[in-house]
């Protein structure tokens, strides 16, 4: 066992210099309590199971030319990313418990939430949440205890997987969710109106959001005010390199998931949800927040700060039951937002909407594509609507090596034919050119 | 340091009455066991609470803790300059550092509060 | 150290992008673009590098010494596992395929490692079925008690309680206050484990479950486990395992065949993926075998003829408390420590496990106050109310450890031990580790009876001396705006 260092010879000596027996060990555990050892395999070898799992992987298809997004994006991940991030103190430290040991950490985690406040032209951020998904419902149950209210609409704009887990959080709460339908592929104003009261805590909506459409929420800024709502948006930050933020159009609440800033796709996680708010809020915000003090020679330095927001201190009175943050995802993306910085990150995003939008001229160019929500802007991700049913077409593409995009009738039943379509700086003109082709044969 | 004119609670609030009206804050006791006061969250006024409801908290920099109302009755008055400056707590818990103003809805209600003495005991 | 915006220069660029090859800019309405570029700091790949490197070397991990952080395992982390998780098979797996038509066949490999990684946990915790849903134990724990309500409510049971010791993590009353339920704290005895008349004194028909750590937070396995387990069953209740301590008895007692209903694993404890500065974590949950129907949406299974599907028709679930299927990373890193582990391995852990924490209780208790002294599992619990005597704390000898090269153990928890030091030493560490760390502690223990006063100045040898928390509650500087 290459993880364990005593031999057998020195934890027979450890035993004799405390004067116990190997026995003794587990003596407290009354016998009947105890197991027969485990029916696993035999421990294999590092080679061996790097093999095993290699093997594994091959299994699965990553060698497809993607255009599916959905929330999650493929994008170029720099060397120096991983190169840096990788090194040991970073990923083998734990919860900056002890500031003076952990300085690199908590200097990262404040440049990180400097970076997202940037970002999102907001006030302050937290150390970072699960996911975009989980950071939305950490977002509403704030937004709860900030107005002291019951009610939370939601528009379905919003990532349908975002409010799956929405609803599964709060059917214990006794809180009213509302669902409104969005027309036209955007958020649906007069709905949102008509259900808001004097006890609607939050409105909740995306951008862009899930088809792809940007949206510009100040006009419901103003309305949830004007009713002592809070308005929450989440947001995809690659594209807020070009487009407006929500900071912005007044939000007060903004969340979002962060993979896109330099963490892999994985298979759905490890992700990193992002929170920001405004500064009269901080009280009332979950998870952790790094703050810059000075230490006792007045040198500065940081800390874990407001920590009575947190479980560890308030315990069922706590923010949240959040305890980690996800650390080392919120230093990749931190990394990676560095490695962009001002101009590569407008740039960036400058190139994702201009590959987006040569796609879709190309892909409309095909006989009987059209855009499903033809008066609207988008960024780097649009629906088409084919002439046909989205699955087969998707089930086609996959045999020449494509991965058309998400057919959204998984989650609006109506949108059969709708084929929700991705583009980020890794898709080159050439594998573009060749999807419209496919795409062309396959109707 | 226990003050002769005020009232307590079990919980180390003390209520000083002027009429109808009681001030509310934390005993010199409570400042010292939370350590250096970081935030005072205090109650809105016109909040209604009974005798012995969570009115508020206070958080240190390593603890949070709940502020309760000694008696019942409607918040009036909060103590904004704690908020500025919540070492005050710390510095004046009994003067400077009070908390909340209530308006007493039943009086008779302080008889069930602890004398100085019987505070002194509790410690 | 500067912060990296201090270093920006106007211009500079840390990574250069690729040419559009496209001749076309996209068309957006102008009032819908940002006004402003994000001020994002300027910096060459060089900047960058340094920027980083610097920043980590005013860390300190388990790869940097001895880290025996209480309740946090902090454990080896095997390399190989990065390099595993970094296989583009799995890197560049995107978590939408399985939703595509005939999408499951595309994935075949990751959702092989789940349920492999499902069935070895079933074993080594003795429940029916694991989620590897849950991103953290925390997560876990909602999840779980989201699974108690559910249960309760199927059976139609109108329960709004769930106990708690006071020995607890501060992490199950919070879950528990999430998911909607009342808590209520059921104090230890004078042994250090649950107070059974206390908690026969607070069962009844409201009460939805308990929460339990196994050994507690103490390191001590209470023998009254099972009758706990049987009495809270009497009224309905769920047992819930927090397993934040399974590394004590892995491969050695199983919590389903002590009665536990419910029970969440931290990968990043007891399977060696890196606690990461504080996340990302993992904390699958395993049920059993009546609660299963209430496990979280999707359910990796297996077709007859071997290949794996996602199940979402799950009427009773409790639905998605994730987007995907858990932090697939994590999963997949320890899904490798198992293989690596094996049969023998995972009883070897917990051996050394405890043999290191009962090592290093023998070699400390004459210097420092050891409230409960009798074997223990994987961690020991000191006070430093002797040392208190001559005003030092538990909080200056965590920091004089540090100019001794060693991470502190966790302090003040758990609360109901004054002036807590919580050492888990784990079963990486050697014998000679453990000698150095006894040395340093026993020196300290001396100095703290001869030479009280030089404490104040610890930690000297940092790049930052004690910080100023209040002031950093009192004005938050939270973020460095423009």
């Amino acid at each position: 066992m290459p993880f364990i260092a005593n031999t057998d010879q020195q934890r027979e000596e450890m035993l004799r210099e405390i004067g116990m027996s190997a026995a003794d060990l587990f003596a407290d555990v009354p016998a009947e309590l105890k197991c027969a050892p485990p029916n696993l395999p035999a421990g294999m070898s590092e080679q061996e199971v790097g093999a095993l799992l290699r093997a594994l992987s091959e299994r699965n298809h990553t060698h497809l030319t993607s255009f599916l997004g959905g929330g999650l994006y493929d994008h170029y991940i720099p060397a120096a990313v991983g190169e840096l991030v990788g090194r040991s103190e970073f990923y083998t430290a734990y919860t900056p418990y002890q500031p003076e040991l952990s300085q690199g950490t908590l200097q990262a985690i404040y440049e990180f939430q400097s970076c997202i406040c940037r970002l999102t032209d907001m006030e302050v951020s937290n150390a970072s949440l699960y996911d975009g998904g989980t950071a939305m419902y950490e977002a509403v149950t704030m937004a709860l205890r900030v107005t002291g209210r019951d009610r939370v609409i939601v528009d379905d704009t919003v990532s349908p997987i975002y409010r799956t887990i929405l609803r599964s959080y709060t059917s214990n709460l006794g809180i009213e969710l509302i669902e409104t339908h969005s027309t036209e592929g955007i958020a649906n104003r007069a709905e949102i109106i008509r259900h808001m009261n004097d006890s609607t805590a939050a409105v909740v909506v995306q951008t862009p959001n899930f088809f792809g459409c940007i949206e510009d929420f100040t006009d419901l800024a103003t309305i949830a005010h004007s009713r002592g709502a809070l308005l929450v948006v989440s947001c995809y930050p690659i594209a807020l390199g070009l487009i407006k933020t929500p900071g912005a159009m007044g939000a007060d609440i903004v969340t979002g998931e962060g993979q896109s800033l330099g963490l892999p796709l994985s298979f759905g996680g490890p992700y990193l949800g992002f929170m920001a708010t405004r500064m009269k809020y901080v009280r009332k915000m979950p998870g952790r927040i790094a703050g810059r003090t000075v230490d006792r020679l007045g040198r500065d330095g940081f800390v874990l700060t407001l920590q009575a927001r947190e479980q560890h201190i308030r315990r069922e009175k706590a923010t949240s039951n959040i305890c980690t943050n996800e650390g080392l995802c919120a230093l990749t993306s931190l990394v990676y937002m560095s490695l962009l910085g001002k101009t590569g990150l407008q740039k960036l995003a400058r190139l994702c909407a201009d590959k987006a939008w040569y796609a879709q001229q190309k892909l409309l160019s095909i006989p009987g594509v059209r855009l499903h929500f033809p008066r609207h802007w988008y960024f780097n991700e649009f629906v088409l609507e084919l002439p046909t049913h989205v699955d087969r077409v998707i089930r086609e593409l996959l045999h020449h090596g494509i991965s058309a995009g998400f057919p959204l009738v998984r989650y609006y039943p109506k949108m059969t034919n709708a084929l929700l379509v991705a583009v980020t700086e890794k898709r080159t003109k050439k594998e573009i050119d060749f999807f419209a082709h496919v795409l062309e044969n396959a109707l | 340091m226990i003050p002769e004119n005020l009232k307590y609670t079990k919980e180390h609030e003390w209520i000083r009455v002027e009429g109808d009206v009681g001030v509310v804050g934390i005993t010199d006791h409570a400042q010292e066991a939370l350590g250096d006061v970081v935030f005072v969250e205090l109650p809105s006024p016109g909040k209604k609470v009974a005798q012995g409801e969570e009115a508020c908290s206070i958080e240190s920099s390593k603890a949070a803790s709940s502020i309760y109302a000694p008696a019942g009755g409607t918040v009036k008055d909060v103590n904004e300059d704690v908020t500025a400056d919540p070492s005050l707590v710390n510095s004046d818990p009994y003067g400077k550092g009070w908390i909340y103003t209530l308006e007493l809805s039943d009086p008779a209600e302080l008889g069930n509060l602890l004398t100085p003495e019987q505070y002194k005991e509790l410690l | 150290m500067k912060l990296i915006f201090e270093k920006s220069v106007p211009g500079r660029r840390g990574l250069s992008l690729p040419d559009p090859g496209v001749n076309i800019q996209a068309e957006i309405r102008p009032d819908l673009l940002r006004e402003k570029p994000a001020q994002l700091p300027e910096l060459s790949e060089l900047d960058v590098a340094r920027h980083f490197t610097e920043l980590s070397r005013r860390n300190f991990g388990v790869d940097t010494g001895f880290y025996p952080l209480g309740s946090c395992t902090m454990k080896y982390n095997p390399k190989i596992n990065e390099r595993i998780a970094a296989l583009a098979g799995f890197a560049e797996l995107h978590p939408l395929l399985p939703q595509l038509s005939t999408g499951e066949r595309l994935v075949q490999g990751a959702l092989g490692v789940l349920h492999e990684m499902d069935l070895a946990l079933r074993e080594l915790c003795g429940m029916a079925a694991f989620t590897m849903q849950p991103l953290a134990g925390s997560h876990g724990e909602l999840t779980g008690v989201m699974m108690m309500a559910a249960y309760h409510k199927d059976r139609g049971n109108k329960k709004t309680t769930i106990l708690i010791p006071d020995s607890a993590h501060g992490t199950n009353p919070a879950s528990a206050a999430i998911a909607g339920f009342g808590v209520k704290t059921v104090p230890s005895d004078a042994n250090g484990v649950m107070d059974l008349d206390a908690l026969k004194s607070m069962l009844d028909d409201s009460i939805a479950g308990l929460m339990l750590t196994c050994p507690n937070t103490l390191g001590l396995f209470n023998p009254h486990i099972a009758e706990i387990c049987k009495l809270v069953h009497d009224v309905d209740g769920l047992m819930y395992y927090d397993g934040a301590n399974l590394n004590a008895i892995l491969g050695r007692v199983r919590p389903g065949d002590l009665g536990f209903d419910i029970v969440h694993v931290n990968l990043h404890k007891t399977f060696s993926t890196p606690h990461g500065g504080g996340g990302p974590g993992s904390g699958p949950v395993g049920v059993c075998e009546r609660l299963t129907e209430f496990l979280p949406i999707s359910v990796v299974c297996r077709n007859r003829d071997g290949s794996y599907f996602l199940d979402y028709d799950r009427p009773k679930s409790i639905g998605y408390i994730a987007p995907f299927y858990g932090n697939f990373g994590i999963v997949l890193r320890a899904y490798a420590y198992i293989l690596m582990l094996g049969r023998e391995g995972v009883l070897r852990v917990s051996e050394n496990a405890v043999l290191n924490a009962n090592y290093v209780r023998q070699k400390l208790k004459d210097v420092y106050d050891l409230p409960f002294d009798r074997v223990c599992k994987h961690e020991c619990v000191f006070s430093a109310a002797r040392q208190m005597q001559n005003g030092v704390h538990a909080i200056d000898v965590a920091k004089a450890l540090i100019d001794r090269g060693f991470h502190p153990p966790t302090v003040y928890f758990p609360l109901i031990v004054p002036e807590a030091m919580m050492i888990e030493p784990t079963e990486t560490e050697s014998t000679e580790t453990l000698d150095a760390f006894v040395a340093a502690m026993r020196e300290i223990a001396e100095v703290a009876q001869n030479d009280p006063e030089s404490f104040k100045e610890c930690p000297k040898t940092t790049p930052v001396s004690r910080l100023d928390e209040t002031r950093a509650a009192r004005q938050p500087d939270v973020a460095s705006l423009v």
